[in-house]
């Protein structure tokens, strides 16, 4: 750990690294003074995988299953980023059907993200039971995705050009019966996390990031929405079939006619969007046009224009957690000649900085997971305290925040 | 807020304000769905000496432009860096990306920092360093992100020069346990 000079009423605690997303695990350097933070440190880059190196040795298909690994989440949003990029250097037009498809996929994706966040957050400050209640409704998000891609997580449904699996008529009933299920379910979960007493406690006015911080640090995703930022790919510049749908920016005024950038308006945007995405995939199922679903079905063809391709292009999606870009170079060769990937949490990482300023450390864990990011590694905290360093573990850290949640019931 | 100009007014304005140093434009227009409705992509290559005044420039247009990432290549004698900005978010089928490239002479690597104009620029600094080898002039947070520490010096993954990570890969099926 790095020597910084601390007063003598404050100590350090680094916790870390945690798993936030992609490539992405990060090292927390707090200072602390008592119970509260003073200042934040963020370190990055415990486990990067050499992805994008990797991928400049592959010819774009095989990227296509590279670009799945990286996010067991944003399976779908990465190698379908990947793809819209090639598509644009390439000049590939995708069917319109296509197009209808792919917004369903995306949209079960969000909702599919959104619940297990919600589940996630609820076992951060105590609450196990909701986190079986939402992770029991996001089974169904995952039989659906099962039944429409003929896999649970990483789902193989992305080709450059379309998609490679069609959702026939029969299909509907069983599509249609899930979202019911979900719409059934959603006055349960909203009451659960907007109306309970402990949930407000925790959440309001806790971890804000103000929507000039929102601007200037580039955050994304439901993070800057829930500051007040209306900026949303799928309505900014609507790609796929988005610019057909009926729909609008989700910001907690919405709701609640103010915006306050703490942890509850981030609950209420993810909350709302679940709901977007329910209503999205039925304007799809009502308007989708008839018509192939992919523009070349022929790989070795498909390759064979690839390798004759030449340019740069970019790939903008909306993914559950903000954007995923990705930047492709093709110089007529097999393999891309650069391919930089962009995950929304590298840009809802600074924005962590204010947000956990001045608040308690039990606050850490719902604060940290408050903008989604991947919490799977954060098994090793130490605490140093004057010199002398001892071990915080995750489970420790989770105990003090599950404490606090009992304080505040008290 | 200020008017919203048309891509090719965008363009005509950076040119206006720095001639020559603004290389190739290009405006690209892709289409969606059933509407059609467009997207658009301004792509624009502009000289290392005027790059932190176009930054500015763009700040005119939109108080806080959006600053996705910046890509980063190697083209032999030169390192071509691309800053993927975005405008005009917030209001349906209006926003622009705007990509900027600058050219990076090997021999002197340098560029300026933007993080005083866009703080949240930082990390794609500190990664475009350690990646490609190159000095980002006045970067606030000089350390290593993505690498760890006890990554040998002087070898730059993004390279593909002698510099590049070649020499350390090694080919599972050519290894013997």
């Amino acid at each position: 750990m790095k020597a910084k000079t601390t007063s003598k009423t404050t100590y350090q605690i680094p916790i870390g690294p945690i798993h936030p997303a992609l490539k992405e695990p990060v090292m927390f350097e707090f200072e602390i003074d008592g119970e509260k933070i003073v200042d934040v440190d963020v370190t990055l880059g415990q486990v990067h995988r050499t992805i994008e190196w990797t991928g400049m040795r592959r010819n774009p298909i095989q990227i296509l299953y590279l670009a799945e690994r990286i996010c067991g989440i944003c399976s779908y949003c990465h190698p379908m980023a990947f793809a819209l990029a090639v598509e644009r250097v390439a000049g590939i037009e995708v069917p319109e059907r296509a197009d209808y498809l792919r917004v369903i996929h995306a949209e079960l994706e969000r909702i599919c993200s959104h619940i297990l966040w919600a589940g996630v957050a609820a076992h951060e400050i105590g609450f196990d039971s909701v986190l079986f209640f939402t992770w029991q409704i996001r089974e169904k998000a995952l039989d659906l995705t099962e039944y429409l891609t003929g896999n649970r997580v990483t789902k193989a449904i992305t080709m450059i050009g379309g998609v490679r699996r069609d959702i026939t008529k029969d299909m509907y009933p069983m599509i249609h019966e899930t979202m019911n299920y979900f719409k059934d379910n959603f006055e349960k979960l909203r009451h659960i996390y907007l109306d309970d007493k402990t949930f407000k406690m925790r959440s309001q006015g806790c971890g804000i990031l103000t929507k000039e911080d929102a601007l200037k640090l580039c955050a994304c995703g439901p993070t800057t929405r829930a500051s007040g930022v209306k900026k949303d790919v799928r309505l900014d510049q609507p790609y796929f079939a988005f610019g057909d749908l009926d729909f609008d920016y989700v910001t907690p005024d919405v709701l609640t006619g103010e915006v306050n950038g703490d942890v509850y308006d981030r609950i209420i945007v993810r909350l709302l969007e679940v709901k977007q995405s329910i209503d999205l995939i039925e304007q799809c199922l009502d308007k989708i046009p008839a018509g192939d679903i992919v523009s070349e079905p022929k790989i070795p063809k498909l390759l064979a224009t690839l390798k004759k391709a030449k340019g740069e292009g970019i790939g903008r999606m909306e993914a559950p957690r903000g954007e995923v870009f990705h930047y492709v170079k093709l110089t007529e060769q097999e393999a891309p000649y650069s391919w930089k990937v962009r995950a929304p949490t590298y840009n809802n990482i600074l924005p962590w900085i204010p947000m956990l300023r001045g608040e308690q450390i039990a606050d850490i864990p719902i604060v940290a997971a408050s903008t989604d990011p991947c919490m799977s590694c954060t098994n090793r905290v130490a605490v140093v305290d004057n010199g002398k360093k001892y071990a915080l573990n995750k489970e420790e850290l989770h105990r003090m925040s599950v404490e606090k949640t009992r304080r505040l019931m008290a | 807020m200020t008017k919203q100009l048309t891509p090719e007014e965008i363009v005509k304005s950076f040119k206006d304000e720095f001639k020559i140093k603004i290389k190739d434009t290009r405006i690209e227009k892709h289409i969606a769905g059933t509407k059609k409705n467009e997207l658009i992509h301004i792509w624009m290559s502009v000289d290392r000496s005027v790059f932190k005044n176009v930054v500015k420039h763009l700040m005119t247009l939109e108080k806080y432009p959006h600053l996705a990432v910046t890509s980063g290549y190697d083209m032999g004698k030169t390192i071509e860096l691309v800053y993927h900005f975005s405008i005009y978010f917030g209001v349906r089928y209006r926003e622009i990306s705007l990509n900027i490239t600058v050219e990076l002479p090997k021999s002197n690597p340098t560029i300026e920092t933007i993080t005083d104009l866009i703080p949240g620029a930082l990390i794609t600094e500190q990664e475009k360093q350690e990646m490609l080898g190159i000095k980002v002039k006045g970067i606030p947070k000089d350390e290593r992100v993505f690498l760890s520490d006890d990554f040998p010096k002087g070898v730059y993954p993004w390279r593909k020069d002698e510099t590049g990570p070649e020499k350390m890969v090694r080919n599972l099926h050519e290894v013997k346990k």
